[in-house]
């Protein structure tokens, strides 16, 4: 065989593993979609991956399988989900900017701080946070999300919003300040333009975990007609003794839907985001 | 050498910084600092949430670590569970990244699509999905069975439940890849080069540069992975609810359970803070090692 024969079969076997991992790592996903239109019988026991008759029945029932429609479901999550994450944007932009153009007092103390944080587990801070929520009455409401969004909790967005915000030159800064831009008109008209492709991939990373988001909706929120789709799956999954498991997939993958859509709509961002997240870490 | 001892005079705007990060100082303070230090008094106290937590000492823990049976089952299980998907995620997410680290054409399609499991994280939905494709008489033993593989027990096995759990979290390690693509691409050609020249091989240039040049960003993920993995809930919780006998009964669960099932406040956060110290304790022994194993090209000064 010649090297560049050689070469190109290396290069076709390559393309085969890359594509066979891939498959199998899709499959999941695939599978779900045609499960959601298979009947019990269908989805265990049997390999085929089409289902017998394609009907919309599990989608319809699963849709208004609980005591209040999806729709419901999804708007409590676009109202959970959506003011969290813009809330998130601004505080953070707004806190990374105090860290990264100033010199202030106390600011190393506090920039170990913010990174300290940053390995501060939910877990350890849940218990007081639930006990303080409730004294507030905000238990059963969105507030325990949108207050840690306005109030800059996220530690990881403020490092990474800093760190992009410290690669653009100083000297914009400098000439707006001779041309007597204050301090908030320089981050408003100069610096927030140009930290688009942060800020949009901080809001993808927001909006994914939030909306994924499990357990936190699970002990916030505990009214029916106030729940997530996450709380809603939950409640498909133990609502009936036999589990339809159709219906239950159906549902499950309506939910997934929003994300790909999004990935795919924003995937530039998606990865850049992850590629530049812990470089300088 | 005369010493000039540097006065750093602040700018009058510098002080405008305060209003900016004032959002964070007050969430700091009130959501961070204060949850953290009243959840370490709580743990040593008992506490209904009904009524005002009485100090209690160092009881709780006692009774963690003798009395609680189940505590100490869903510690071990929590260890057991953080040392197969972390390690495990980040070796499949480092050999995939290498392997694809060269010029492929699509080499954006494929990261796209390898990337799609992490979208979904400890999302319910996919955890819904594992529990079904895994049951005893679901998708994945009858692909077994076509090949004539004898089916397993996924989810009803104790011995392997949690292996199940964990390739739940293992499939996932698309956002570890991508992580690492981006680090393997900035690691100079000229060394490449250089080590060529002196007659390096692929494995020995792996080891020399490769690996050493990465070193940042796997510590980063590692110990990310770690926090993550030691605190995880949904899966468990939704896929086997802890069982079969308890062999898939994490931390997370327990904790749940006694805080906000019996609402044992002062219990449940000493829990947390078992875990809180398991984390510190891992994170520690990582920095620790760190100077041996992970290379900084420059010392970051901010």
């Amino acid at each position: 065989m010649t090297r560049k024969a050689k070469k190109k079969l290396n290069l076709v076997l390559s393309y085969l593993v890359i594509f066979a991992i891939g498959f199998i790592m899709l499959y999941p996903i695939i599978w779900m979609f045609f499960a959601a239109f298979k009947t019990n019988d269908e989805i265990f026991g049997h390999i085929s991956l089409l289902p017998s008759t394609f009907s919309f029945q599990n989608f319809i029932d699963g849709w208004n399988g609980t005591v209040i429609p999806y729709s419901q479901y999804f708007i409590n999550t676009a109202l959970l989900v959506l003011p969290t994450t813009l809330f998130t944007i601004v505080s953070c932009s707004l806190v990374a900017y105090g860290f990264a153009r100033f010199q202030f007092p106390g600011k190393k103390i506090l920039f170990a701080i913010l990174i300290s944080t940053l390995m501060l587990p939910n877990s350890v801070i849940i218990i007081p946070r639930y006990t303080l929520y409730n004294k507030f009455h905000w238990l059963d409401s969105y507030l325990p999300f949108y207050v840690p969004a306005i109030l800059a909790c996220y530690p990881f967005f403020i490092y990474q919003l800093i760190q992009f915000m410290r690669g653009l030159p100083r000297d914009l800064d400098e000439s707006a300040y001779i041309d007597g831009c204050g301090t908030f008109r320089v981050f408003w008209q100069i610096l927030l333009p140009l930290m688009k492709p942060a800020l949009f991939s901080a809001a993808l990373f927001q909006f994914m975990w939030t909306y994924n988001d499990y357990f936190n909706s699970l002990i916030y929120i505990n009214s029916v007609k106030k729940f997530t789709v996450s709380l809603a799956l939950r409640l498909s999954l133990d609502a009936e003794s036999v589990v339809v498991w159709g219906k239950v997939l159906a549902m499950a993958f309506v939910a997934v839907i929003p994300l790909i859509v999004l990935f795919f709509a924003a995937q530039k961002y998606f990865v850049e985001g992850i590629a530049s997240s812990g470089l300088k870490g | 050498m005369n010493k000039k001892k540097k006065i750093r005079s602040y700018r009058k705007r510098d002080y405008q910084a305060f209003i900016y990060i004032a959002p964070w100082l007050i969430g700091l303070i009130v959501l961070q600092l204060y949850p953290f230090i009243s959840s370490l008094y709580y743990s040593f106290t008992e506490y209904q949430i009904t009524s005002k937590p009485i100090w209690n000492g160092i009881q709780n823990y006692v009774t963690l670590f003798t009395a609680d049976k189940e505590f100490l089952t869903s510690l071990w299980v929590t260890i057991k569970f953080s040392l197969m998907t972390v390690p495990g995620k980040l070796i499949l997410a480092l050999a995939i990244a290498v392997f694809l680290n060269r010029n492929l054409k699509g080499i954006n399609l494929i990261r796209t699509l390898y990337y799609i499991p992490s979208l979904f994280g400890g999302s319910i939905a996919i955890a819904m999905l594992w529990k079904v494709m895994f049951m005893d008489n679901g998708v994945v033993n009858a692909m077994l069975g076509a090949i004539g593989i004898k089916g397993i027990s996924w989810l009803g096995d104790p011995k392997v439940a949690l292996i199940t759990i964990c390739s739940l979290e293992i499939w996932q390690f698309g956002s570890s890849m991508v992580m690492f693509l981006a680090a393997l691409k900035q690691v100079p050609s000229s060394l490449y080069e250089a080590a060529s020249i002196d007659g390096a091989g692929k494995i020995k240039k792996f080891i020399y540069i490769t690996l050493p040049q990465i070193t940042p960003i796997i510590f980063f993920n590692m110990i990310m992975q770690t926090i993550n993995a030691l605190q995880t809930y949904t899966s468990a919780s939704v896929i086997t609810n802890g069982g079969p006998m308890k062999a898939t009964y994490v931390m997370g669960l327990k904790m749940y359970k006694e805080g906000f099932s019996y609402f044992k406040m002062g219990y449940a956060s000493a829990i947390s803070w078992v875990m809180f110290a398991l984390i510190l304790v891992v994170t520690l022994l990582l920095f620790r090692s760190s100077s041996s194993w992970v290379f900084y090209e420059d010392e970051g000064e901010f």
